[in-house]
């Protein structure tokens, strides 16, 4: 087990590696570059779009660049973001904080609604509950994310009761600090919401998915035949082995932390990661691309890791050799 | 006793899921209007109404003070010009006319043609979603971008599974380092997280191309990601297929690889691509959405959904004219019908198989 972690913790670096290969080639063979929005500002000299050429090392051939960016990365420097003139290490662990708040919030609250409603869905299977809970599911798996972000500013903006993008109002300074935790608070009612909304009729669904088929196990008939109270077999035994599959799934959702909610804060205004990103991509600010790729993709793979130790941990039938 | 092929066997068990069944037919009907979208809508969906910008939906009435007639509708009058709020001239009644002349239009991209399935006579106005900023019908941009929507699912898994089949065919059969480092390329493309790799590989094209290659690049990009998750589907099932006894039998016969993994390895993993298929285009219709509403997708003058949803992107403009969400309803009802197909068609082929989708 344990040599088996080692093993892809130690894939890691490669696997990073190939990854930030790649999307700095792809970058590369993109057309313009970030002095291209500053050459249309008429205050801006040649002279000066120069030296920034020089200075960013835009003049050189990407290969060259992607030597000294990785020469820096391995010093764990990753470069100067070329909008907001920071390490862009600062920019985005500014950014970072809020999206994981937004993240964790949701994650908890889609985790504690969805598994015990697909636990109820399955026990009182057939039950008006279960159908209506069903149908709602499925239809909310289908509902666009976009939309219901749009539909939930619609509600907000109509209605009144809830702040429009941001995450803290302009006063924010000036309030005590409970004040500030539930301003905070009525900020990530609607990002949380939306972020909610599919997760939890996914999971949900999954969840009464292995519930049911893990409820007509052989198992369940020797309980029942044993006497053992029908609580008993439900919450010790079924739920149990019905969580296995899930535990894959929270890694999953581990890995989405800081990436998974790249729509609904740009629709919603969220001063997250995801806004910072799609920021930087389209300013071509390179090197703020650069990390917000690695970082997320760093995510996705540690996700996915302890997802399967998490596995190993809670089932006692899979062994990695 | 008579033994049915498993495909006929499928198909009865999919018929008596009605939900299913009738998604189905209803998809059927989708395609059909999709297909002769400019007959259907009632203007070129391009046509500039001025005149008539955040024109609010036409009500189609039946009764008025003087009795029943056939369906018609009113006259809309500008009464406020700062806040685009018009209301309706009771009197004039202007009928729908089936079959009436309109815009021209070419049928299929070849017929010129002129009529229309429904249509009023000018100055009556026939906005039953409503207009845009410029005062562009939304039912006929709506009508005219779902070619975009409907089509770029399967353009996508017409690319996507092909591939999949391909690489996870051989990967499986060929194992050894080919496999390995198939499987390794799988893992870097699949550690990326999807809209990230979208946006990276987007960015490699110029912002502004023609609608169309945009359209191209887009199902590819999205086909790219797709297909990387189903290789590795498509080998598992591949491995185990290959330890079988048929195919041992074949490999006795002398046939070549190629053929063994085209005649028994890939009919094998038949009812996982058509399952995962179906679930997959939903996917393509969102992604198309999402690029076209952060404006890297189709460009106007064209029409898709998500390029229509950009306009609500100011809050003040689709609070006050809602109807400018109407794509967003739209992309709802496809996907979710997609997705009772793909539901129904997972339980019919693999009655098994029911592990439900995350």
């Amino acid at each position: 087990m344990k040599t088996v972690i080692l093993r892809r913790i130690l894939l890691l670096l490669p696997m990073l590696l190939a990854i930030s290969f790649l999307s700095f080639a792809l970058m590369s063979k993109s057309p313009g570059n970030y002095l291209d929005t500053l050459k249309l500002n008429p205050q801006m000299s040649q002279a000066k779009i120069d030296k920034m050429t020089v200075e960013f090392g835009l003049d050189k051939k990407w290969y060259v660049r992607y030597g000294l960016w990785l020469r820096n990365a391995a010093k764990l420097n990753f470069g100067e973001s070329f909008h907001y003139k920071q390490p862009v290490w600062d920019v985005i662990t500014a950014r970072a904080w809020n999206t994981f708040i937004l993240s964790s919030v949701s994650l908890v609250l889609t985790w504690g609604i969805a598994i015990p409603l697909g636990v109820l869905a399955a026990i009182n299977r057939g039950s008006l509950f279960d159908k209506v809970t069903s149908f709602l599911a499925f239809m909310s798996l289908s509902f666009p994310n976009l939309f219901l972000a749009l539909l939930a500013l619609f509600f907000a903006y109509i209605t009144g009761w809830l702040p429009v993008g941001g995450m803290r109002s302009v006063d924010h300074e000036l309030m005590t600090s409970g004040e500030q935790f539930f301003d905070i608070l009525h900020h990530l009612v609607l990002p949380v919401f939306v972020l909610c909304f599919s997760g939890v009729a996914g999971l949900m669904r999954l969840m009464r998915g292995t519930f049911l088929e893990n409820m007509r196990a052989d198992y369940v008939t020797t309980a029942r035949a044993k006497g053992m109270p029908e609580g008993q077999v439900m919450f010790k035994h079924v739920l149990r082995n019905a969580i296995n599959p899930m535990v894959t799934l929270f890694g999953f959702s581990v890995a989405g932390l800081l990436s998974g909610a790249v729509i609904v804060e740009n629709v919603l205004g969220f001063p997250g990661l995801g806004q910072l990103a799609l920021e930087a991509f389209f300013a071509k600010d390179e090197f703020l691309v650069m990390a917000s790729i690695l970082m997320a993709s760093f995510l996705l793979i540690m996700g996915n890791l302890l997802a399967d130790i998490l596995l190993v941990a809670v089932d006692p039938r899979i062994r990695y050799e | 006793m008579e033994s049915t092929h498993p495909f006929a066997e499928a198909w009865g068990r999919f018929k008596k899921n009605r939900t299913a069944f009738f998604a189905t037919i209803f998809l059927g009907v989708l395609y059909f209007i999709c297909l002769l979208a400019p007959f259907f809508s009632p203007y070129n969906s391009q046509t500039q109404h001025l005149d008539a910008a955040y024109h609010k939906p036409v009500g189609v009435h039946v009764f008025d003070a003087e009795g029943v007639h056939w369906p018609f509708v009113y006259k809309y009058e500008l009464i406020d010009k700062a806040r685009q709020i018009y209301t309706p001239i009771v009197g004039k009644r202007y009928p729908l006319r089936f079959f009436g002349k309109g815009d021209a239009y070419k049928l299929l991209g070849l017929i010129p043609m002129t009529r229309h399935f429904v249509t009023v006579d000018a100055p009556g106005r026939l906005h039953f979603l409503g207009t845009d900023l410029i005062g562009r019908d939304v039912l006929s941009r709506l009508l005219v971008g779902s070619q975009v929507s409907l089509s770029i699912g399967f353009l996508g898994i017409l690319i996507s599974f092909p591939l999949a089949l391909l690489i996870g065919g051989i990967s499986a059969y060929v194992g050894g380092k080919v496999d390995a480092s198939i499987m390794r390329f799988l893992d870097v493309l699949m550690a990326i997280p999807g809209l990230y790799l979208v946006l990276t590989i987007r960015y490699v094209f110029p912002q502004k191309l023609s609608s169309i290659q945009i359209y191209l690049i887009i199902t590819m990009i999205f086909s790219l990601i797709d297909w990387a998750g189903m290789s590795r589907v498509i080998r598992g099932i591949g491995l185990s297929e290959k330890e079988r006894a048929h195919v041992y039998a074949a490999r006795c016969l002398g046939q070549s690889p190629g053929l063994i993994i085209w005649r028994h390895i890939i009919p094998a993993t038949f009812a996982y691509c058509i399952v995962a298929a179906t679930l997959s285009i939903p996917g393509y219709i969102l992604g198309e959405a999402t690029l076209s509403y952060l404006n890297l997708g189709i460009q106007e003058p064209d029409a898709s959904w998500g390029l229509m949803l950009a306009q609500a992107q100011s809050i003040r403009v689709f609070t006050q004219f809602w109807w400018i969400l109407s794509p967003g309803v739209a992309i709802f009802i496809v996907v979710l019908a997609f997705n009772y197909v793909g539901e129904g068609l997972r339980d019919a082929l693999d009655p098994k198989m029911k592990v439900v989708r995350s």
